[in-house]
């Protein structure tokens, strides 16, 4: 009687694979939910200031479905002390009101549900990328870029169980068991396993040099230091990602402008005036020099805050830029503008005169705006075709 | 493939023959549990039947969240589900692979006493008692609606639905057999002679509706009185709903009121619980080491927390109160109310069988009891949660306050036809909480998406009563 009342056992459950089917239907609404705010996460800072591999944690509002509750600020709490508090008693701290806040929420206090989603760079700059290219992309003579790309077109006999073809593995048993005169499934062998493999194709693409300029006058203060290396991060990013090698030359200017490695091009900060017309200068030089428009495709970027030395300089400056646009794809000129209530800077208003479709200038004012930024640079476009 | 088993044979052997000493020392001190059937499982099978409260549920990415959460809280060790019980008959009760023979005896001890919760508790009467059986052809149903009408388009609709979860009736087919018996003597009260000469003034009425004036239709309030049951409401009253759709609507209904009698007694399940694992053990020849491993652990479970209630600890103090208060009776409560010393332990057997959280904090928490859990009462201050309140009245209401309707506002369907163009009227029965008004413009949003017309919803803003409206685009909010 008693050994029927209770029973105790343990079954296989390694096939069970419920939850974490349903665990990846939130992953990837969570993937949309990062979609759809883009714009805010690209400029976080943890993100920038990151090594580019590591995970980084984006905050986003908790996906939970609305329910109707309580108003848990307004709310009165209940709690257990240790047979000492007292009225008066602070027992924890409440997150700002302001909006998302960085902090991390307290513990179990009731408040709002912020969820850190855990992504890579990668897996972000997917999200980001997926349907930017360099635009004008065109043919050279040269195809000095060679990526690999992976294509499964091949099947054998043995292989990894992770690429097992299902279907050509029951065909082939199907038709062991019909010579045996009995057309159906059942008896696997491993005889009848089929893999599919894969080749490894070389492909030589077209070449790409990406020039990036960058403003490290007196005049960029913290903020335009910070928007122009945000979007420089994400510009270096996505190259590295869609070519295997592109490759890129980076460029510091005040009055005077050098050549400078990654590393101090990303944080090198220095004073003094402007003279945006060195950087393009020693720009056409370096194409003169070591990229061959026939051979090579060229895209030139420049991230100033439009404060140059003077009316000389800005003529100065579209006259290269015309120059420049002779033998690259697209020029882009991006305009840091904190707060700036539509009013253009002086070098704007003269690149106002530069009718060529291969010219691109945008005005980022906040943080924000770099994502639409990088989209409107790296947006595909056809050779010839107006956008 | 299979791997190398984490309990052997003779383990295993050992546990079932520990397990049924355990039947039998329950038995023994009055408990009248459910069959059991004890099944041990990996963590992520735990945690997947912790997240969806049932094995076999449907799937919805919320159960996938859940599950994430409290598999990474797992991992990193910050908290650790030993057992779960199924309240089916026979009852199910899941332990955690990994758990060590102590362990594993506590939970047993402290399942067994849910099981016979389950069992007794008034509240649990009408659950059903197939609910892995129902839970799965539930799953079944609505993955073959994800076949015909697309997952996107299934999953959209239960996220909808979701959102209004909660508001179920448990005391409903009670409520509208009323309903139905009030109506019928209306009914009746019409059609009843009150004078001889009734059919005498039919003879005229009929002359009045030959000139081509029709009487006038009485216009009959739907819902009669006021409705809890909004997922019911709605799935038998809202126009547009496919079959599939309100078949979805019945089954998160069915599995919910499964739930609500687990929602409404967690603080005297938990607390009955560990009152008897402890008394349990305590009839266990355990080793001296054992010993030390059980009062450990059963320290964790019990310790109070500073930000909520835990349920296991205010609820097994409790029942040691009443167990206390009835053995050895004041000569007063002899006197006055006829109390006789010893009867503690009836008490308490009766106690779990009526009550439910409402009534047991608000019979059986004394100001003794809030004093020695020392619980107070905080609220937010600026930037900062204070404590605001220590008086032992004010704790218990508001504590009976926050366990009402399971912590979830009371809102009813007042009128499903209002302005008489079909407009859905919901009230909160505010008893001064505030709704969070952001959150109740979203689930109105869902509820128009269901309903298919403007939504309103009646509250209390600031002591002043607000209609919140949505109308399809926007919300709105006038004081009325």
């Amino acid at each position: 009687m008693e050994k029927q009342a209770v029973s105790l056992s343990r079954h296989d459950w390694s096939l069970h694979r419920k939850a974490p089917a349903d665990q990846a239907r939130h992953n990837e609404k969570v993937k949309e939910a990062i979609k759809s705010n883009l714009a805010d996460i690209v400029a976080e800072e943890a993100i920038i200031t990151s090594d580019g591999n590591k995970v980084v944690k984006v905050p986003i509002r908790s996906l939970e479905l609305p329910h109707f509750r309580y108003d848990t600020n307004r709310k009165d709490h209940l709690g257990q002390g240790n047979g000492d508090s007292q009225v008066g008693d602070v027992i924890g701290q409440a997150p700002g009101q302001a909006g998302p806040g960085k902090g991390k929420g307290a513990g179990d206090l009731p408040g709002v549900d912020y969820f850190d989603a855990e992504v890579t760079i990668d897996e972000l700059a997917d999200i980001m990328f997926e349907d930017l290219a360099l635009p004008n992309l065109e043919q050279k003579q040269a195809q000095q870029i060679e990526s690999t790309v992976i294509r499964f077109n091949d099947i054998r006999k043995s292989g990894p169980m992770s690429s097992l073809d299902k279907k050509r593995t029951i065909l082939e048993n199907i038709r062991r068991n019909a010579k045996m005169g009995m057309p159906k499934v059942g008896g696997i062998k491993n005889d009848d396993l089929r893999f599919k493999t894969w080749t490894e194709d070389v492909r030589f693409e077209n070449n790409a040099v990406i020039i990036a300029m960058r403003d490290v006058s007196g005049s960029m203060g913290e903020f335009e230091k910070y928007i122009s290396r945000s979007f420089y991060f994400w510009m270096v990013k996505f190259l590295r990602r869609k070519y295997n090698q592109v490759q890129i030359v980076f460029i510091t200017h005040h009055t005077e402008a050098k050549e400078v490695d990654e590393q101090t091009f990303f944080t090198l900060g220095e004073s003094g005036g402007t003279k945006v017309s060195s950087a393009y200068r020693l720009a056409l030089d370096i194409i003169a020099q070591r990229y061959n428009p026939r051979d090579w495709n060229i895209y030139p970027f420049h991230f100033s805050d439009g404060d140059n030395w003077g009316e000389t300089d800005n003529r100065l400056c579209v006259d290269l830029v015309h120059e420049m646009l002779q033998k690259c794809n697209v020029f882009g000129y991006g305009e840091i503008r904190q707060g700036g209530y539509g009013s253009l800077s002086t070098l704007m208003s003269a690149f106002q005169n530069v009718k060529d479709p291969k010219f691109i200038g945008v005005t980022i004012e906040d943080k924000s705006g770099v994502y639409p930024a990088l989209r409107q640079f790296f947006s595909p476009r056809q050779p010839g075709v107006e956008s | 493939m299979s791997s190398e088993p984490i309990m052997s044979g003779k383990e295993l052997g050992e546990l079932e023959r520990a397990i049924e000493e355990i039947w039998n020392v329950a038995l023994r001190l009055g408990l009248d549990p459910f069959p059991t059937h004890f099944e041990i499982v990996p963590a992520a099978i735990m945690y997947e039947f912790g997240a969806y409260g049932l094995p076999g549920r449907y799937s919805h990415w919320t159960h996938g969240k859940a599950y994430q959460r409290m598999k990474m809280m797992y991992d990193y060790g910050l908290s650790k589900i030993y057992e779960l019980v199924i309240n089916t008959n026979p009852c199910y009760a899941f332990l955690l692979e990994g758990n060590n023979p102590l362990q594993n005896k506590l939970v047993a001890a402290h399942v067994l006493a849910h099981s016979d919760f389950f069992k007794n508790n008034l509240h649990f009467r009408h659950t059903s008692r197939q609910m892995l059986e129902v839970a799965s052809i539930n799953a079944e149903r609505i993955r073959r609606y994800e076949f015909k009408h697309g997952r996107r388009e299934v999953e959209e609709f239960l996220d909808r639905v979701l959102c209004i979860e909660e508001h179920v009736d448990p005391n409903l087919s009670m409520r509208r057999k009323e309903w139905d018996e009030d109506r019928d003597r209306e009914d009746r009260r019409v059609q009843e002679p009150t004078s001889p000469y009734d059919d005498l003034f039919k003879l005229d009425e009929r002359g009045q509706q030959s000139l081509g004036e029709e009487a006038p239709a009485r216009h009959r309030k739907i819902p009669p009185e006021p409705e809890k049951d909004i997922l019911l409401f709605i799935a038998e009253h809202a126009a547009d709903l496919e079959e599939w759709q309100r078949d979805i609507i019945h089954i998160v209904r069915a599995e919910q009121l499964y739930f609500v009698p687990q929602m409404m007694t967690k603080v005297m399940n938990e607390g009955w619980a560990s009152y008897w694992h402890r008394e349990i053990m305590h009839q266990l020849d355990l080793t001296e080491d054992e010993h030390i491993q059980f009062a450990n652990l059963n320290a964790a479970v019990t310790a109070p927390s500073a930000h909520q209630i835990n349920p296991y600890h205010v609820g097994l103090k409790i029942f040691e109160s009443i167990k206390e208060r009835w053995d050895n009776p004041t000569e007063e409560e002899m006197r006055e109310l006829g109390r006789q010393p010893g009867q503690g332990l009836a008490k308490i057997f009766e106690v779990r069988e009526l009550e439910s959280d409402v009534s047991f904090l608000r019979n059986y928490l004394t100001k003794e009891l809030v004093d020695e859990l020392d619980l107070y009462i905080y609220k937010r201050e600026g930037d900062q949660w204070v404590i605001v309140e220590k008086d032992w009245q004010k704790i218990r209401d508001m504590l009976v306050a926050s366990m009402t309707n399971f912590g979830v506002p009371y809102i009813v369907v007042e009128d499903g036809d209002y302005r008489r163009n079909r407009e859905l009227y919901l009230r909160h029965c505010y008893e001064g909480q505030e709704l969070d008004l952001r959150y109740a413009e979203r689930t109105m949003q869902a509820i128009y998406d269901l309903w298919g017309r403007p939504v309103h919803v009646e509250t209390v803003v600031d002591g002043r009563k607000m209609l919140i409206s949505f109308d399809g685009q926007k919300a709105t909010q006038i004081y009325i």
